[in-house]
């Protein structure tokens, strides 16, 4: 690395994650990204499963290990119920090896401004800025000197194939 | 099925600038899915079209796919199954430049990330650097890692999700030495293509990324055993 300065700290065990409210503008791309993401299994247009390829790698988004309040990412308008002008969507429930995943979309003119995590296993919450508690840590002294906080996940999972799915199918049933 | 990309910006009255990237994202999707029949890519991979009538986006994708497949001697092909597939480089480079939308318009502080694979810049909340935790590819909702950094870019790329479906195109079979790997560049196109690139390579990977000036390698193999590239964590002691 030349101007990049970073550090990186390697965990023995792994961290136990709470949610961090933040504002965050979340955004899907309401079609069929082939190139920005991997198709759901059993998709409506019957191309989803598409063979393995070298050039698909998985885009799945880390699910961190949250407390398992089913909270929402607090956009404008979320978790508030349908007022004027707004529409309140929800996903299917969709079936990953950890639990049910269920998200619900708040419409206001036609956009997108809020999501909520209407089912999720415990550890589902994706993508959602995150933040650690202290945590076991291989090297204590390291972490002695940060915060365990985390900004964001890099990684793929297996909740987040749900998630997605379930908000799909939410940005379908909305006509987005 | 969209990938779902979030956008992290620490300073207020960007909401144009954040708009404006995700007009990108959208417009990106239109030009490159292999998945729309009428996607500038898929014309091309059908041969409606030729180069030349392709927009220049295009022709930087395609060049950079050439790159790619130079530098990691064959382990990146844009023509994954035979078809014409530069997703392994769009989703990176889509997402650096959504990222550069953001600084243009002054948002310096920001965070983009787009299914997992993360371009950084500037500083996080607390003035402080950006904080991306690695996920363990074999224990979900565990970390395997955490890196941070200021102008940086992060990218994983795994089994984890679906299975083994990277292919090694040397031997047309699915890469299984690693469950996962992760690349740190300081931008995201090249970082996250190359991240591709070594998970087909598997733990050749190690000696390969160690000779790439300006990349940095994070892996757990398929039995849960880590490797890393040798500044890897020197750079951890010298956190500001």
């Amino acid at each position: 690395m030349r101007s990049a300065i970073f550090a990186v700290i390697v965990t023995a065990t792994g961290l136990v994650l709470l949610l961090s409210f933040k504002p965050h503008n979340v955004t899907a791309a309401p079609e069929r990204p082939g190139v920005m993401s991997d198709p759901p299994a059993g998709d409506a247009n019957g191309q989803a499963d598409t063979p393995a390829t070298s050039g698909k790698k998985s885009t799945g988004k880390a699910v961190p290990k949250v407390t398992a309040n089913p909270g929402s990412w607090p956009g404008d308008g979320a978790g508030l119920g349908e007022t004027a002008g707004e529409k309140v969507i929800s996903g299917v429930v969709a079936d990953t090896r950890f639990g049910p995943v269920q998200v619900q979309l708040v419409l206001s003119d036609g956009k997108i401004t809020g999501v909520q995590v209407l089912q999720a296993p415990q550890e589902s919450r994706r993508d959602f800025s995150i933040n650690s508690e202290a945590l076991p840590i291989l090297d204590q002294e390291a972490l002695a000197a940060q915060s365990a906080r985390i900004d964001t996940v890099s990684g793929a999972t297996y909740t987040s194939d749900g998630y997605v799915r379930s908000l799909q199918s939410a940005l379908d049933r909305a006509g987005l | 099925m969209g990938t779902v990309f979030s956008f992290d910006v620490r300073d207020d009255g960007f909401e144009r600038a954040v708009a404006e990237a995700v007009e990108w994202l959208h417009r990106v999707d239109e030009t490159f899915s292999t998945y729309r029949p009428e996607s500038v890519v898929s014309r091309l991979d059908r041969g409606e079209i030729t180069l030349a009538d392709c927009p220049p986006e295009v022709v930087e994708v395609l060049r950079l796919c050439d790159e790619a497949s130079r530098v990691s001697r064959g382990y990146f092909t844009p023509r994954p199954g035979g078809r014409l597939d530069p997703s392994a480089v769009v989703k990176g480079w889509a997402i650096e430049r959504a990222s550069r939308i953001l600084t243009r318009a002054g948002a310096a502080n920001h965070c983009v990330n787009g299914g997992g694979d993360v371009q950084l810049a500037g500083s996080s909340a607390s003035g402080g650097p950006w904080r991306v935790g690695i996920a363990h590819p074999l224990r979900p909702g565990e970390l395997a890692a955490v890196v941070t950094g200021r102008d940086l870019a992060v990218a994983t790329s795994g089994t984890a999700e679906r299975g083994a479906h990277i292919i090694d195109p040397h031997t047309g079979r699915p890469a299984t030495a690693l469950a996962s790997i992760t690349l740190i560049g300081e931008s995201l196109t090249m970082t996250d293509t190359y991240a591709t690139a070594a998970f087909a390579m598997g733990d050749a990977a190690r000696d390969w990324v160690g000779e790439l000036e300006g990349f940095e390698a994070f892996a757990v193999t398929a039995s849960g055993a880590t490797w890393h590239t040798g500044d890897f964590p020197k750079l951890a002691v010298l956190t500001d």
